[in-house]
């Protein structure tokens, strides 16, 4: 069993051994850094969820190209977005541009919130006022005071 | 029973905004393209072995539907029955086909087997065209005026309804 485990070790370090270092997997890795920072920036209009970064739909690895041919132009990463943006609409974008149409997305939350707050307080208000005082009565006064003032020496 | 109200309403509100979300497609995106000058192209006609090319600009002065097809799209051999309708009953508008990212072959021969309610297809071989006209599923339909401008998208199939409630009644509108 022993020999056997050290076997495998040794077949292992092997392995790694004779691998050879991760060939880059673009000819030019600044395009592809590029190409993932904008990316990552749009959705993939097949598959909803999935950022162009990430999709593997053919018509995302097709943008993609096409995204790759913008950038070697020496577009900048504004262009390249207008370019999808007036194929694609708004939709391509994670984070849409601050318009009228779009208000409600990016301010609606806050809306919600504050909402929330104000019926918070009212509602803390109002239970205020309904919540009458009940001072203490004489004999409970003087039970308190005893208790304070037993500290210490009745523990 | 008033302290119920509030949260009744909202409740409701909720329910009416969600019903209206799930009656619509998610898949369906509003093209910016609508109301913009149709892309111009020029690419070899299906048919033409000799390369013959197709310009949307060869069009002007007409309205005419762009449908967008590829032999290996399920849902495009549903509607292809609707569009072979719609050339049979004596073309009530031209309809341009655009071959998006297919075998000319399995192309022609899905014509042959299908029929062909085109005025002539143009083959977009590497879907260059497609990413103009802001295609992301195939079939998707144009509606194209005279002046060449984009009037109407359709998304998906174009269905029986669709062609007699939404594009036909334009098309009319748009030949006057």
């Amino acid at each position: 069993m022993k020999v056997l485990m050290a076997l495998l070790l040794l077949a292992l370090t092997l392995g790694s051994a004779l691998g050879k270092e991760a060939a880059p997997l673009a000819e030019d890795e600044a395009v592809e850094a590029r190409l993932i920072g904008i990316s990552e920036e749009m959705r993939c209009l097949v598959c909803q969820n999935e950022s162009l970064a990430g999709s593997h739909a053919e018509l995302a690895e097709d943008l993609r190209r096409e995204i790759r041919g913008l950038i070697k132009q020496g577009k900048s990463d504004q262009e390249v977005m207008e370019f999808m943006v007036s194929r694609y609409g708004d939709f391509v974008r994670y984070r849409p541009p601050v318009k009228p149409v779009t208000w409600l997305l990016w301010f609606g939350p806050f809306l919600l919130l504050a909402v929330g707050i104000v019926a918070l307080v009212a509602y803390l208000r109002r239970r205020g006022k309904h919540v009458a005082e009940t001072p203490l009565s004489e004999a409970e006064q003087q039970r308190a005071l005893a208790l304070l003032n037993d500290k210490g020496e009745n523990p | 029973m008033k302290r119920f109200l509030i949260p009744l309403v909202l409740f409701g509100v909720l329910v009416v905004f969600l019903a209206i979300g799930l009656t619509r497609d998610p898949h369906e995106v509003p093209s910016p393209l609508v109301g913009k000058p149709a892309p111009q192209f020029q690419l070899p006609q299906l048919a033409s072995a000799e390369g013959k090319t197709f310009s949307p600009k060869d069009m002007l002065g007409k309205v005419w539907l762009f449908n967008v097809w590829a032999s290996w799209c399920g849902s495009c051999r549903e509607e292809h029955a609707v569009l072979v309708g719609l050339a049979q009953a004596g073309a009530a508008v031209p309809i341009v086909g655009m071959d998006y990212k297919d075998q000319r072959g399995d192309a022609l021969r899905w014509l042959q087997q299908f029929g062909n309610p085109y005025l002539l297809s143009v083959s977009d071989a590497d879907g260059r065209v497609g990413i103009d006209y802001g295609v992301y599923g195939v079939p998707e339909t144009y509606v194209i005026d005279k002046a060449g401008v984009i009037r109407y998208k359709q998304i998906g199939p174009v269905t029986q309804e669709a062609l007699e409630k939404k594009i036909l009644p334009l098309v009319k509108e748009l030949q006057k």
